[in-house]
Formats: C-alpha cells, structure tokens, sequence
C-alpha cells in the first residue's frame, strides 16, 4: 500500500474547506469502522511519560501504517486540584497558587487572578504598578515563548536551539530574580499593586536584555526560518481553519496562525496596553510554520513593549495606600500599634472581599486566559476557576491530526503549545 | 448593545462589575445558546464554569482553629462573615462565558449564560452549539457532578475513571482521598 508522502501533503489547499472537527465527539479522531475491517489498525500509547509531551500527556493513537486515523487525547495526570486548595485560602494567601498552574507564563497566572481580586474590591492599581505588570508580563511572554522554540526545535532535532533559548531565558530569569527575589512563582503582584518597589538597577539591566533580545530573535530566525528540514517539518501540516479554531475556543498564537486578527490586548486592553504600541501578528495558513513565525514574532512585539514600559515608567506610589488590604510598610510596625494590628488581621484572617462573581480575561503567552471568580463576602474564595488557554488547545488535537502522519505528531503537538500543569490544574 | 429579551426562556438578566449575566430555564438552554450564537453573533465559548453553593446561606466562618494535634483544615473555627448573603434558588450554577470573536474587531463583547440546577437534575449538552463545550462539560461533570444530557462523551477527564465523588463540591472535604490500603485491615 502506497502511503501519500510529504509533496502530496504540501500540495493541498493550506486550509479545508469545510470542518474538518472530528463527528460525534470533537476531540476524538474515531477509525472509520470500514477501514478497520479491511486494514490492520495499530493502537499505540504516546505518554504519559513521554520526553516530547511537555508533561504528563497521554496520547491514544491508532495507525493506519504511517498515518494516523484515530487519536485521543487523555489527560488529567497533572492534576493537582489548585482550585479546591484555593477555596481554603485567604485571598491573600491563595495569590501563590495560580502562578504555579501554568508555570511557564506564572506572571500572568499571577496577574488574571490579582485583577480578578481587584475587580471585586473595587481596586484600581496606581499607575506605576499598572507599567511594572505590563512589563514583567511581556517579559514572562518572552520566556514564555523561549521555552516553547526551545522544547518545540529539540523534539524536531534542533538541539542547539534549546541552548540558545534557554541562555536568554536565564536572563529573564535573572532579571525576575532582581526584581522579586525569586526566579520563577515571583508572587510580586499583590491585590491593589506591587510587593515591593522596583529596585535600583533593574531598569539598566532590562534595558541591556532588550536591546539584545532584538538581535537574538533575528538569529533564532536566520537559524530555522530558512532551514530546509525545519520548513519539511512545520509546513502545511497540523491545519486548523479560522472557523475550526473559533469554534474549538482556540485562542492567542493557534488563533492567529489560523488568520485571524484577535488580541485581548487590543480589543480588550487592560493594564496600560493602550498607552503602547505594537502589533498583533497575524498569519493565514493555520499550519506548524506559521504558529512558529506568530511566536517569533510576538517576541519582538513583546521586545517593543518592554523598552517602551521602561521609557514611560511612571514615578510614585507601587501600591494602593488601603491598609484593609494592603500590608503597613515594615519599618512601621516597630513604633505603631495601628499598623501591626493591621499587619496582624491581614496575616491571619485576610481581607474580606465583596460577595459578588467576576470573570476577568487576559491575553496569556497561550492565549486567553480567563478566572473565573465567586465570593460570599469572606476572607476566603468561595469558588475559583480558570479557563486555561492549554485546555482547550489540547481539544484540537484530534482536528488538527486528522490525516497526518505519525511523524508530525509531536511538531503538531508540539505547536499547540501546551502547558500541562494548565490542562490538569 | 444587543438586548436580550428576545432570549429563549429568559429567566433574569443583570448587570454586575460590567459583566452581563443571562440567566435562563435549565430546560430551554440550548434554545437560548443557539439563538445567542446565530442572532447575537456569541461564536466563541470561553469556559464553562460550575459552582456549588451548599451551604452558602448557613452561619459560616472563615479560618481555621489549631488545636493540640495539629491544625485540623476541615473543622473551622474564627471570623464569621460580616453579613450573610442572600440564599441562592438552587445548589448549583453552570455559567458559560460567550465571546465574539471576530477577525480585526476593536472591541470583546462578553456575556455570562446562567443556568441553575439542583443535584442529578441534567442540563442539556452545548456541544453542538459550540464543539469545544465537550471538555469544559467533561470537568464540570468530573469535579461538580453536573450532568448533561446528550454529551457524547460524557466520562472524567482529570480524575481516574473509577474515582468516587467530585471534589470540588462543597461536601467534598479537603484532602479527602480515599485510602487504597490502610494498616487497618
């Protein structure tokens, strides 16, 4: 049986006609029961332990000699239960949980939960807060894209990749560090604004990482844009249409690699993502490739903010002046006894948010991310729940699998970019 | 703004934090999201969101008292609330957050669907209005126990497939994990 080879996959039209979501469950590619009949079908397990699947992802495919006719995805190895523990948290205390859920883009776990906190109260961070954010959540969506080229280019055999992406990595890493104190799960953003002050130093720092991460990008791109393996590998497979990828809830780079223009950051801004300019980039063919150029290129999209986030910094206050919800400065809890009584009440018992439920949306290094939030008017969230971009990327597999060949799983898989700590919460 | 009288058994509709909330008849939901979809252009699915409010409208304290062996976190103790919140129709709510995406669209309208449900009673499967519901239903039924009707594939999908109990119901305790093999026996 003669198997139709790559030249015969480049040369269908880039996106179907037509839906291409598997019938009747969307997410599960079902053998054609006629082709099982007359063929052999060979049922193999990806995963869960599986170097190439970014965590603990089992893959359930049956093949058809090299082509996949069936695929299901099985999830749930990773799951922690981070949405029960945060209902027995104060609200304070539970701002440490969303940043190890996707822990790759932790700042921006971070943050969706912070505004969700703020929306309820009725908080508005002051302005210096609302820049910082937006700068260490660019920073957090560089690294956040790094490690995707770097694990995505290793599973495809550019192993050198993975050593450049994680250098600049290392840097990103070194300059939450110098902010925080802590290189990843910084927990630098608190209900009303920041932890603490940007330190002294940080700005010149930044300014250096920036100024060479253009430069960095652009060899990242002389090394794989070009690169006739690299193309073999990524062009015209793992199709997703526009109308498949909407209909599918796929969002961020997935999204935009299927040709349409769609950025939370744009048409929902939030932070100070109105006072910057960038662009959204946008490609049409809804393969691999152009999943891969929409994450180079949001890098120096993301590049731009930061040097402009470090330009117009605002000065003055870090965080709201509400000591309801907001720590006293230390240095005042030697000599006032109004403050450590504060300090102490928000220690133990944590603010008391209003009873209400919110659902607050931001655009993650994945996509949209959503947080989805019920309070009874106590100290504790009644209900926290998070729409993790990965979750519903992971629902495409099957759709953007269909009719490939087993080798182009993992680049399929691959650039969906999942994070499976999301998935499973 | 579009407005929403015109929904399919439209039960309440209110405005809250900037968000709109529909709440509608469990029965006439897929009525009410297929009309949300081709009339109201909603052509994207955010999430599905199950909360449980048992208990929500019973005397109820937030902390937890440490005592001689250890902290015991299923047995509170402490703050009370400030007020008590109104109770609520029923046990549990499934929101759908809608979206309108559209290519170049300078602005992301948002709404909340509502429906209430009480224990066992199914809410119609929205995974032929929109495909991606079929995950989101799955966790809701793995976690909350919701059930709904016509999913095609209606089993967990993060705990095992022979676990007992949804853990994020209210009388799903804390660390509540069965013990497989206990010295006990």
């Amino acid at each position: 049986m003669s198997e139709p080879t790559m030249a015969v996959a480049q040369s269908k039209p880039a996106i179907y006609e037509g839906t291409r979501i598997p019938s009747p469950i969307p997410t599960v590619l079902q053998v054609d029961p006629a082709l099982r009949e007359e063929d052999d079908i060979l049922e193999v397990n990806f995963g869960p332990n599986h170097p190439s699947t970014h965590g603990v992802l089992r893959l359930v495919v049956e093949l058809n000699g090299e082509r996949v006719v069936g695929l299901k995805a099985v999830v749930g190895y990773l799951h922690t239960g981070f949405e029960k523990n945060m209902e027995h948290k104060t609200w304070w205390k539970a701002i440490t949980y969303p940043e190890r859920i996707d822990y790759v883009a932790f700042q921006n776990n971070g943050l969706v939960f912070v505004l969700a906190i703020e929306k309820l109260l009725g908080v508005e961070p002051p302005p210096k807060a609302q820049w910082m954010r937006m700068l260490l959540c660019e920073l957090n969506r560089i690294h956040s894209h790094l490690v995707w080229l770097g694990t995505s280019a290793l599973e495809l055999g550019a192993i050198s990749m993975f050593w450049y992406c994680f250098r600049e990595r290392d840097a990103i890493l070194d300059l939450f560090e110098l902010v925080t104190g802590a290189r990843m799960h910084t927990r630098y953003f608190q209900a009303g604004g920041l932890a603490e002050d940007i330190p002294v130093g940080f700005y010149d720092e930044c300014r250096a990482f920036a100024d060479t991460m253009m430069k960095r990008v652009d060899e990242y791109e002389a090394l794989l844009s070009g690169q006739a393996i690299w193309l073999e590998r990524t062009k015209g497979i793992g199709l997703l249409s526009a109308a498949d990828a909407i209909a599918m809830g796929q969002s961020g780079p997935v999204l935009r690699a299927s040709g349409v223009d769609w950025d939370l950051r744009k048409v929902q801004p939030y932070l100070a993502y109105d006072q910057v300019d960038f662009d959204v980039p946008v490609y049409p063919n809804g393969d691999v490739f152009d999943r891969y150029k929409v994450h180079m290129d949001e890098m120096r999209q993301s590049t731009r903010i930061v040097q402009q986030a470090l330009d117009g910094m605002p000065d003055g206050a870090w965080i709201v002046d509400d000591r309801k919800i907001v720590l006293p400065p230390r240095h005042e809890l030697h000599t006032s006894m109004e403050s450590l009584i504060h300090h102490f009440k928000l220690v133990t018992e944590g603010y008391c948010v209003p009873e209400g439920e919110v659902y607050v949306t931001i655009e993650s290094p994945r996509g949209e991310l959503g947080c989805y939030v019920v309070s009874d008017g106590g100290s504790k969230p009644w209900r926290v729940k998070f729409r993790a971009p990965s979750f519903a990327a992971l629902e495409a597999t099957a759709t953007c699998m269909s009719d490939a060949l087993i080798a182009d799983l993992i680049a399929i898989v691959g650039s969906l970019d999942t994070v499976m700590g999301e998935v499973d919460r | 703004m579009t407005r929403f009288d015109a929904v399919p058994g439209l039960v309440e509709e209110r405005e809250e934090h900037g968000e709109t909330t529909l709440v509608v008849e469990r029965e006439r939901l897929r009525e009410a999201a297929l009309w949300l979809r081709d009339e109201a252009g909603f052509n994207f699915l955010s999430d599905v969101a199950a909360a449980d409010y048992l208990g929500w409208d019973r005397p109820r304290v937030a902390g937890y008292w440490g005592n001689t062996d250890g902290r015991d976190i299923n047995q509170p103790g402490s703050w009370g609330l400030r007020a008590q919140p109104e109770p609520k129709p029923q046990r549990f709510t499934v929101s759908y957050h809608l979206l309108r995406v559209e290519s170049g669209a300078s602005e992301a309208p948002r709404l909340r669907l509502q429906v209430w449900c009480e224990d066992g009673e199914p809410i119609p499967s929205l995974v032929p209005v929109w495909p991606t519901a079929d995950w989101h239903e799955r966790e809701a039924w793995d976690m909350m126990g919701i059930r709904f009707d016509d999913h095609p594939n209606l089993v967990r999908i993060l705990m095992e497939d022979d676990w007992e109990g949804h853990p994020l119901r209210k009388d799903y305790p804390l660390g509540g994990e069965p013990v497989r093999f206990s010295g006990e026996e």
